[in-house]
């Protein structure tokens, strides 16, 4: 550590960057000529969508290129020297020394068979920069800032004996404990709850401002990035949009694509009011095994409406979706599908009430078969229960994909040949296939970029108009929520909080746990986390 | 917000770079690629089956004709001499390729048809039929499985049809093992539950959402199992209760000349004549090992070191 640095120094200083990656014979660009400048003590967001070239940059700035990666031009000056010509021998010495890293995926990222401690220690001990007892003493006060509970005992514990969120933590305390002077967040919290993140972010931001480390902060949310950074690096197709100070760059983002970005949030579904339900779900018991997990959970979804199910993971939403399709039996309660009790047993059904109810998954990468192409995705549901077969086949492929704003050239990709939002929209036209009534999405929109997720959104509220669809939409994100809502159902530990229209149940008074999953959203205002934080600890 | 500054189109999404390429372009791309142990070995496999098809064409004299002279010297008439009732063994040979081998890949088949279905079934259905299955197999395994099929061919007799039921369900067993394990990863995709949802029965849940994606491990265990399979059926000849005269068949033809082996003393071609079989089943075996190797590192998804 160079103790003679002071906060506002140069730290970081990539010139005109350029990375290549290899995939299908090929070398491709990746990074194409990005700069970027970062002082100690300061903290950059770096957001973009997916295959904007964030996570490499990220890396590129430790020195590090994933393998079958390598950099071809510009530098990257660390403190005095150019990381891009070292070797990965002399990288070794400032990798988990002088700059840490702290991943998406904390569960994935410890080792399962090492107490907590150990591993948050390791590389501080290993590099000499503090003794063994030292060291642990300095990871209690890590736990401590980090608000973990019982900081001098939680190190003892293995990793899946402590919740995502607190592993999330320990590891920005892996990332502190050698003094770094630059961390690299690689989005800490996308997976994480709501209620989750928000003392992640808070714990993070805290400590990265105690002792004055510079990060870099990559993500593809930007109300998480606006309460986390002093200055945000928009990139797209691994090109720099534009860079400004937080404030400045909310307030006023210069660049088309940016202002895009800004104004995702801002769709918003007029309230749609009917009175028929075309599904209730009464008194809903079900159980895995001899776990309950569903409590007499009464639903009403109104015909043509959009009812939403909102809640953390583990509140038994994505459960009540399963026992709507039939794949899990509730113990107690009935299934009523448009006047009709639903047999329990999905082999019960007829082909006909199968038909009616169809599901969108989170996963479109796991909910298409990698070996089918776009012609079979769709058409088999067309085959299946409308027995469409040959030209007629296609035609009405086609057809859909039109619908989804996709044409004809889809036909006979295969899903790794797709985006991300392309896939989705594929899902959504395999649903669509069966001239379904009922349309479950399991948060369908949560793996996406935001600019894909609103396509989507808009997407799903024009078929529901064009279409008279009735969808029942499960997720975690109340921006989504406000999005494309006319219902609320509000879950929690698998019984049903707050159920209404979705002005009752944004409006105040809220029952506890809806106000605290409702105050725990961010909100695309760099003050945001402050003003919270003010007000739960007052 | 104002709508004219989308620039968002869903077809214009970047997605993976992939180049479509054609089948046969895809295999060019593969041959050029491959370690020389993999192109050894496939072109082996080729001449094999070469020999086999061809074998009335290639072959200087009948599979059975007898000559007057046995274990004659090798020479130009009779390329490998002849054996002990007289018959020319270079044509035995090439008449051994088409027997040996096509019985052996027959009895792969059937194996891969039993163990491929019963474990695609058990991996699906994870109750019962899974149960029955799985023990069922284990009792099977439990017995070793050469001497098991000894008491079987001496059970029921010694046809080409017996040897090949009982080897292919002896060594369907250990497809089952293999066949279950992987679908159990695929079985519990999205991809799958969607088609239940829709309604799909199990022969399609089975062929056409689950084997396309095992198919990678299965080829490549084809390969191995044909290697075992193969040595079974030669070991069972040898031994004479494998494939019967006078059909040839290079294990028995092991076993006919062995005596043969003394005379390397005299005559070290003569000594060699035994050995000639011993060598073309070995052959085989490594070159289907070198191409099965090529094929598991190619699907294992390990990058080759840049």
């Amino acid at each position: 550590m160079s103790n003679k640095a002071q906060k506002g120094d140069v730290l970081l200083d990539i010139k005109s960057l350029e990375i290549e990656g290899f995939s299908d014979e090929k070398w491709h660009e990746i990074i194409k000529g990005v700069d970027l400048t970062l002082r100690r003590g300061e903290v950059m967001g770096l957001i973009g969508e997916s295959g904007a070239g964030k996570s490499t940059l990220g890396l590129a700035a430790m020195g590090y290129t994933q393998p079958g990666c390598r950099i071809t031009g510009g530098s990257i000056n660390f403190d005095g020297v150019n990381l891009a010509q070292m070797s990965d021998e002399q990288m070794r010495g400032y990798w988990g020394n002088r700059m840490t890293y702290v991943a998406q995926s904390a569960a994935a990222s410890f080792n399962p068979a090492h107490r907590l401690i150990e591993q948050t220690t390791s590389s501080t001990i290993r590099f000499g920069i503090k003794e063994k007892a030292e060291a642990h003493k300095d990871a209690h006060v890590l736990y401590a800032a980090l608000n973990l509970p019982d900081p001098t005992n939680i190190g003892d514990r293995y990793p899946h004996q402590v919740s995502g969120g607190q592993l999330q933590r320990v590891m920005t305390a892996m990332a502190m404990s050698p003094r770094p002077d630059l961390i690299i967040f690689d989005e800490p919290t996308t997976a994480l709850d709501v209620t989750t993140q928000v003392e992640v972010l808070s714990s993070m931001r805290a400590i990265v401002e105690e002792f004055n480390t510079a990060a870099i902060y990559i993500t593809h949310d930007l109300a998480v990035v606006a309460q986390m950074a002093d200055v945000i690096k928009v990139l797209r197709y691994g090109e720099e949009v534009e860079e400004a100070a937080t404030r400045q760059m909310l307030k006023s983002p210069k660049q088309d694509y940016t202002k895009s970005l800004w104004s995702v949030r801002a769709l918003q579904k007029e309230e749609h009011t009917a009175t028929d339900s075309i599904m209730s779900l009464r008194g809903i018991d079900a159980a895995y095994g001899t776990a309950k997990v569903l409590f007499d959970v009464d639903i009403d979804v109104p015909k043509g409406s959009t009812v939403a199910v909102v809640g953390e993971s583990g509140s038994g939403k994505s459960t009540t979706a399963r026992v709507i399709t039939g794949l899990l039996p509730q113990s107690a309660g009935s299934v009523v599908f448009d006047g009709d009790a639903l047999p329990e047993r999905l082999a019960d059904r007829t082909k006909e009430q199968k038909r009616r109810i169809q599901m969108i998954y989170q996963m479109a990468d796991t909910a298409m078969n990698p070996r089918q192409t776009v012609r079979d995705i769709i058409g088999r549901p067309l085959e299946f229960y409308l027995g469409v077969r040959g030209k007629a086949n296609t035609e009405r492929v086609i057809e859909l994909l039109e619908m989804i704003e996709l044409n004809a050239d889809f036909l006979e990709r295969l899903p790794a040949e797709l985006s991300g939002g392309q896939k989705q929209r594929i899902c959504i036209a395999r649903a669509l296939a069966a001239n379904p009534e009922f349309i479950i999405c399991d948060e369908v929109t949560s793996a996406l970029d935001q600019i894909v997720q609103e396509g989507i959104l808009k997407l799903l509220l024009r078929l529901q108009s064009e279409l008279g669809l009735t969808y029942m939409f499960i997720t975690h994100d109340i921006s989504t929520v406000k999005a494309i809502a006319d219902q609320v159902v509000v879950m929690n530990e698998g019984r049903v909080v707050e159920q209404g229209s979705k002005t009752e149940v944004f409006q105040p008074p809220h029952p506890a746990y809806t106000e605290l999953l409702l105050s725990s959203v961010p909100e695309m205002d760099p003050d945001w986390l402050t003003n919270l934080n003010a007000a739960r600890n007052r | 917000m104002s709508e004219d500054i989308q620039t968002y189109s869903a077809t214009a999404e970047s997605g993976n770079v992939y180049e479509r390429r054609s089948r046969w372009a895809k295999i060019k791309l593969a041959a050029r690629k491959s370690p020389y142990t993999a192109r050894f070995g496939i072109t082996v496999i080729l001449i094999y089956v070469l020999v086999a098809l061809l074998a009335p064409l290639l072959a200087p004299y009948g599979e059975a004709q007898v000559f007057p002279a046995p274990y004659e010297p090798w020479s130009s008439t009779h390329f490998f001499g002849t054996d002990q009732i007289g018959r020319d063994i270079f044509s035995r040979m090439i008449y051994g390729a088409r027997n040996t081998v096509g019985i052996a890949v027959a009895t792969t088949l059937l194996s891969f048809l039993i163990g491929g279905s019963l474990g695609l079934a058990a991996a699906i259905d994870r109750r019962w039929i899974d149960q029955i299955f799985s023990r069922s197999v284990d009792v099977l395994m439990a017995i070793p499985s050469l001497i098991f099929a000894l008491v079987l061919l001496s059970i029921f007799g010694s046809t080409v049809l017996n040897l090949i039921i009982i080897i292919a369900v002896l060594d369907a067993t250990r497809v089952f093992r293999l066949t279950r394990s992987v679908a159990v990863n695929v079985v519990v995709m999205d991809y799958v539950e969607a088609a239940k949802l829709r309604g799909e029965g199990l022969g399609w849940v089975m062929r056409r959402e689950i084997l396309p994606n095992i198919l990678p491990p299965l080829i490549a265990e084809f390969g191995l199992r044909f290697c075992f399979v193969f040595l079974t059926i030669a070991a069972l000849s040898f031994l004479g209760v494998g494939i019967q005269p006078p059909t040839a068949d290079w294990g028995s033809m092991v076993r006919e000349n062995a005596n043969l082996l003394q005379f390397a003393q005299y005559d070290l071609r003569a000594g060699l004549t035994p050995l000639l079989p011993a060598a073309a089943i070995a052959l085989l075996t490594v070159a289907v090992n070198f191409v099965v190797d090529w094929f598991l590192h190619k699907t294992s998804g390990l990058r080759d070191e840049q």
